[in-house]
């Protein structure tokens, strides 16, 4: 198959379209707006819809009806774009509704600036909206991630009736790579009997974001985690790279766990054995296995482009079994592998006494 | 025998549970007979708010899609671009349409989505108490304007449906009332224009409907249609606002 160079929200965009989007609504925000200036030409180009979006929370809205008719919808954004588009977030999860988000993480908090960042992890693996809802979260590291991902996120939301966060950042946004477009191939999907199209001549439906009934909503919430338990089972996705005899656990999504790859390559030269640990999907949380893979290295170092966040999620899993280390960049500073290295060195060296935060 | 009155078809059987002297179920009714008339109710999606208004999605035996507070037409929008085809309305109180969904009203206006709204303006919120509403008169006094709205303090009573005439994708708007009954006449007749702008893509369309609050404003629902009559029609004038001939203005 053809390789293509590509930048990565180009790449995304295309990749929508052939995983079968037809409907996009957005609001221009850098570094991600090539994903809405992509599809302003290339929806129109298989039938489908281009909507710039006055605001981003009318857009998360009009992807919360357009997907209630059962069309496959993506909007995208970055980090302020994304935070007001969480009461749709939460809205689209409560009335099970598939569709996928796209966030190209800028740094942060406020309007930050427009470098990337890994920011944003907590507003989307933690739910930014109010509720008991989760969102699938996967965390691309290439631009061929950036496409494969966007087929899975497709199919995924369609299995589950549940929004989709595609969590990439300014760097992947930006960057070119070479990339596959592969044949989506995915197993088939149940017909969507619940969307809305007019009631024709049988029953009439609806579709709502609420339960007003306290019990109702007690008995919906608690469908919701069982349909949460069930991703958990059947979707959490990671990598695990590096020897067997490995002194030192990193733990990376995105990016980052680009970046550490080299690190594990870098640190073996001069004997610094390391292993990677990367999460591909940052919900479900690959607790379980990080676990095990943290328990057989014994030290953990976590590395983010943010101050601390997916670490929390690390010593959730490690359980105070082995210390867990970080290292963070923010503002979006980039962590460099010599500073990482840097950092293994100190840890073997113990002389990193403190599970450090910076 | 001849029928010449009957539940419309598209009034699901059962009470409405709106307080009493609200209007909220008479223009519900009218909806539903306007639907009934035009021969809709199969391919008519209804878009709710949040808010006294969203209730209607109990009572019209239509498709219902109800999201967030002040959302209807956009996500009406997102509707609307799926199914072109279809008839795609919103019904909305005044905090959802004249406050927290301002953005979302002008922007469907001014790109002619082929939508209607409707607009209930009871000048209070309804749900949560009785709160200062956009619409709320100068001098009302409701829960969070015990001393009465004073236009230096919280400016001055929003007329979005003369707002909304100035977009250019705007095609049908009117303001009616629902207290006498040759008005109830003249506002089935709005309905009915506001769906035709729609179904024969002239753009968007909007009725506003003026609602006595009985139980908000402290009133029996006689003298509320009385206090709407004598305050609130003054200044929220009754009649087609904008009603635009000619070729097709919305948006595909």
């Amino acid at each position: 198959m053809e390789k293509i160079l590509m930048k990565g929200n180009e790449a995304l965009a295309e990749a929508a379209v052939r995983a079968g989007c037809r409907m996009y609504f957005g609001y221009p925000i850098t570094p991600q707006t090539e994903i809405s200036e992509y599809l302003s030409l290339r929806l129109p180009q298989v039938g489908g819809v281009f909507l710039q979006a006055e605001t981003e929370v009318a857009a998360i809205n009009m992807v919360y009806g357009a997907s209630a008719t059962g069309m496959r919808v993506m909007t995208s954004s970055s980090g302020p774009g994304i935070s007001l588009k969480q009461e749709g977030l939460s809205a689209l999860a409560i009335a099970e509704l598939p569709c996928v988000v796209v966030n190209m993480v800028r740094g942060g908090p406020g309007v930050g600036n427009i470098q990337p960042a890994q920011s944003d992890y907590f507003q989307a693996v933690k739910g930014g909206g109010h509720g008991d809802y989760k969102v699938i979260v996967l965390a691309p590291s290439s631009v061929q991630e950036l496409v494969d991902f966007t087929y899975r996120a497709f199919y995924l939301a369609d299995k589950y009736c549940n929004p989709v966060i595609i969590l990439g950042d300014g760097m992947l946004a930006q960057m070119m790579e070479p990339v596959i477009f592969a044949e989506p191939d995915f197993p088939p999907l149940p017909p969507k009997d619940w969307i809305i199209q007019g009631k024709g001549r049988g029953e009439r439906k609806f579709i709502v974001c609420f339960a007003l009934d306290p019990q109702k909503l007690e008995e919906l919430n608690l469908k919701l985690q069982r349909k949460y338990r069930l991703m958990e089972e059947q979707e959490t996705d990671f990598e695990v790279l590096g020897e067997d005899d490995a002194e030192l656990l990193l733990v990376g999504f995105g990016t980052v766990g680009r970046i550490l790859k080299t690190v594990v390559r870098e640190g073996k030269k001069e004997g610094i054995k390391c292993a990677l640990f990367r999460p591909i999907t940052l919900f479900p949380f690959p607790y379980g296995q990080l676990k095990e893979e943290a328990r057989r290295v014994g030290r953990v170092l976590v590395v983010e482009m943010n101050l601390g966040q997916m670490v929390e999620d690390v010593r959730l899993a490690v359980e105070g079994i082995v210390p867990v280390f970080f290292h963070g960049r923010t503002g979006g500073m980039i962590p460099k592998v010599e500073e990482i290295l840097e950092k293994a060195r100190q840890i073997l060296r113990n002389e990193v006494y403190h599970e450090s935060r910076f | 025998m001849r029928v010449v009155f009957e539940r419309p078809r598209t009034l699901i059987k059962k009470p409405f549970t709106y307080c009493p002297g609200c209007h909220h179920g008479l223009a519900q009714r009218l909806i539903a007979e306007v639907i009934d008339e035009l021969d809709i109710g199969a391919v008519t999606i209804g878009v709710g708010p949040i808010g006294c208004s969203v209730y209607i999605y109990e009572f019209l035996n239509v498709d219902f899609v109800v999201g967030g507070h002040g959302r209807a037409q956009a996500v009406a929008t997102g509707i609307k671009r799926a199914l072109p085809d279809r008839v795609v309305f919103s019904y909305q109180g005044d905090g959802d349409i004249g406050a927290i969904g301002t953005a979302e009203a002008i922007h469907v206006a001014n790109r002619g989505e082929l939508i209607t709204s409707f607009f209930i303006n009871n000048a209070v919120f309804g749900m949560t108490g009785g709160q200062m509403a956009p619409t709320t008169l100068l001098g009302q006094k409701t829960k969070t304007s015990p001393l009465g709205r004073d236009a230096k303090v919280h400016g001055f009573p929003l007329r979005l449906a003369e707002m909304l005439k100035v977009a250019e994708g705007s095609a049908y708007i009117a303001r009616v009332a629902l207290t006498q009954p040759h008005l109830i006449k003249q506002a089935r007749e709005c309905i009915k224009k506001a769906f035709l702008a729609q179904i024969e893509k002239k753009g968007f369309s909007l009725v506003e409907i003026l609602s006595p609050c009985p139980t908000n404003w402290g009133m029996t629902p006689e003298d509320a249609v009385k206090w709407l009559e004598e305050k609130m029609i003054p200044y929220f004038q009754l009649g087609e606002i904008k009603v635009k001939e000619g070729d097709f203005n919305g948006a595909s």
